[in-house]
């Protein structure tokens, strides 16, 4: 059974305005202060997370990245939770522990975003192997960009997922910059090729198309799962604000306008949906509603701070003077 | 009589470990082969599916144990050269130690990594010889260095069954050793220091191999003074109950540790030592120098090694 929000074409609209119109939000709390440190804004990305979310199945993982709003939304984390999150509140996915960085939500299959490029691969693929041995069903997709094309442990956890016929997709969203580094000048061979270089099937797909990603997710998918290993999907993308909100006070000119400007055409929220209108003002409701329960979320208190440092429950010794 | 050596003590809580659970399973390079000493006759018994021979891709098979771990699984990652554990650190420090507190408690990351023959090995120069034990404990891992076979069953099979990231070293100067076992092996806890010798005039803290030499030298200076010899066991969390206890009653402390000597595991037990306790004399640490590499030639490797004699000078030092 695919994810029920995704199974339309009205609920990807649906998940990908949800998606956009957060980002914006989120934009809007980081310049009032109200979100401390910042965010790595997912506009412009949408398709992918959304398309490829809908080929999985509820109880399917992911692992995803330091630009993780998108994916963490998409697999169906409830947005106020996520909000909360980036607010470093009690009520936050990771009850402030974690922040934008780091949002998880293991009861939807959500591994954790990830603050190391690449670090979300390798443990993608242990956690498809640990679900193969006990003959689960469970496909693993980790999300990653371009950046960590040139990662070494990417390239290891091609190998291994290869051997191990791991039911990993991997999914690199190429959105033409790590940072400011243009893919052209910093990826040697291609993205594809890395990954056919260690025997898995891949293939480019225009990721400002949420179908297009969709149809490619669900063979890679259906070939995981029906234990043909991992596959490799490289969608091309591009991200519509800065890498990440620190950026835009430092006015950098690494890309184009006009660059931006033609990439802004190719919006994957241009749509031709009759009702998206009435969806766009149910996910502003909806987005409304989770931005007044975050507010509304209690702040941690500080003797908490070394709360859940150790699963076996653990306390560290103080930092005070004895 | 049954002798036990430390390796095959190794292997014991492995092998029981895997029968105990269908979730504990062994990532490693030639664990097949067992050319570690670890792991031999466990991949015929428990099948390649568990006993898992990977290739040489040590941050991917590591973060890989963190997925499966992630997933429910109690992966063992063997090392075979304590210098990977640097290769590694990204995996365990950044990654595995984090989880927990990053998701708010939503994650828990039951990985043992075990190092068989960390330290010198004699002869195997820069690369192959290093002990950084201290690293690990400095970021929170917790940090085991057994000295004899029955802690090294004991702390291996606490280590599998914690629910946190663990590193255990077993030190290459104690592999060979072997004991006459005569009780049932038992998990020894986490966090519990161990008096193999009772004693009142000093205490001497000694970690991993580096008990036995402790022990000899205080069996010679018997007729001199009565030293306590206190082995850790857990370098972190430290058992530091039981060194202020011990130091309660002795008033002074000698510490030898075949780590570097700036920033390492000695320095926090004087440390603790002199903010919790009130000694009759200033403690004393034999170590490797401060950021020690060790050199190929025997007679270097050795020369940057805590030993037998500069443990009884030091001793000696803190009883005038």
């Amino acid at each position: 059974m695919s994810l029920p929000h995704l199974a339309d074409p009205a609920g990807r609209y649906r998940t990908m305005r949800l998606i956009r119109s957060f980002e914006e939000l989120a934009l809007e709390w980081v310049r009032s202060g109200l979100v401390v440190g910042g965010t790595h804004p997912y506009s412009g990305q949408e398709a992918v997370a959304v398309g490829v979310c809908a080929a999985l199945d509820p109880a399917d993982q992911l692992t995803s990245t330091h630009r993780g709003h998108g994916h963490v939304l998409a697999k169906g984390a409830d947005p106020g939770r996520l909000l909360a999150e980036l607010l470093g509140r009690v009520g936050g996915l990771n009850g402030g522990r974690g922040g934008s960085m780091h949002a998880a939500d293991f009861s939807l299959g959500i591994l954790g975003a990830n603050g190391i490029v690449g670090a979300g691969a390798p443990i993608a693929v242990g956690a498809a192997w640990a679900a193969q041995r006990r003959g689960e069903p469970t496909v693993v997709a980790s999300f990653f960009g371009d950046g960590a094309l040139n990662q070494g442990v990417l390239l290891e956890s091609l190998n291994l997922a290869s051997i191990w016929r791991a039911p990993v997709v991997f999914v690199c969203e190429n959105n033409g910059y790590a940072t400011t580094l243009p893919a052209a000048s910093a990826v040697g061979g291609s993205a594809c090729g890395r990954a056919a270089a260690f025997g898995i099937p891949a293939e480019t797909v225009d990721g400002m198309d949420v179908e297009a990603v969709r149809a490619a997710a669900g063979r890679a998918v259906e070939r995981a799962r029906s234990g043909g290993g991992p596959s490799f999907l490289e969608c091309l993308t591009y991200r519509f604000e800065a890498h990440h909100t620190m950026e835009r006070r430092f006015r950098l000119s690494y890309r184009a306008a006009e660059e931006v400007a033609s990439w802004r055409e190719r919006d994957p929220l241009a749509t031709d949906l009759p009702e998206a209108a009435a969806i766009d003002l149910e996910v502003a409701e909806l987005l409304a509603a989770a931005a007044g329960f975050a507010l509304a979320s209690a702040e941690p208190d500080p003797a908490t701070a070394t709360d859940h440092l150790y699963a076996s429950g653990l306390r560290p010794r103080s930092g005070a003077a004895l | 009589m049954t002798l036990l050596s430390y390796a095959k003590a190794m292997n014991r809580a492995l092998a029981d470990a895997l029968e105990a659970d269908p979730a504990v399973c062994v990532f490693g390079e030639d664990v097949g082969a067992g050319l570690a000493g670890l792991t031999p006759g466990l991949q015929q018994r428990f099948g390649a599916g568990r006993v898992v021979d990977v290739p040489l891709s040590e941050q991917a098979f590591t973060s890989a144990g963190i997925g499966a771990a992630l997933n429910g699984m109690r992966p063992v990652i063997e090392l075979q050269i304590p210098s990977l554990l640097f290769l590694v650190f990204e995996q365990l420090a950044n990654q595995a130690h984090k989880f927990s507190l990053m998701t708010g408690g939503q994650a828990r990351v039951p990985l043992t990594v075990v190092v068989p023959g960390s330290g010198s090995r004699s002869g195997w120069a820069g690369q192959h010889s290093d002990h950084p034990y201290g690293l690990f404990a400095h970021v929170g891992i917790k940090t085991l260095a057994p000295a004899t076979p029955t802690d090294a069953y004991g702390l291996l099979s606490s280590a599998i069954r914690d629910d946190d990231p663990v590193v255990l070293f077993a030190p290459a100067g104690a592999l060979g050793v072997r004991e006459d076992v005569t009780a049932p092996l038992v998990p020894v806890p986490i966090g519990a220091a161990r008096v193999h010798r009772a004693g009142s005039d000093v205490t001497v803290v000694a970690v991993g191999h580096l008990v036995h030499q402790a022990l000899a030298v205080a069996e010679e200076l018997a007729g001199e003074a009565s030293v306590e010899v206190l082995d850790p066991r857990t370098l972190y969390p430290l058992d530091r109950a039981a060194l202020v206890e011990s130091l309660g009653r002795t008033g002074r402390l000698v510490v030898v540790d075949d780590s570097n000597r700036f920033a390492g595991f000695a320095a926090e037990v004087l440390a603790v030592a002199a903010e919790e306790c009130r000694l009759l004399a200033p403690p004393r640490r034999v170590t490797r120098p401060d950021g020690a590499v060790l050199p190929f030639a025997l007679a270097l490797d050795r020369a940057l090694q805590p030993d037998a004699e500069q443990l009884r000078d030091a001793i000696r030092a803190v009883l005038k």
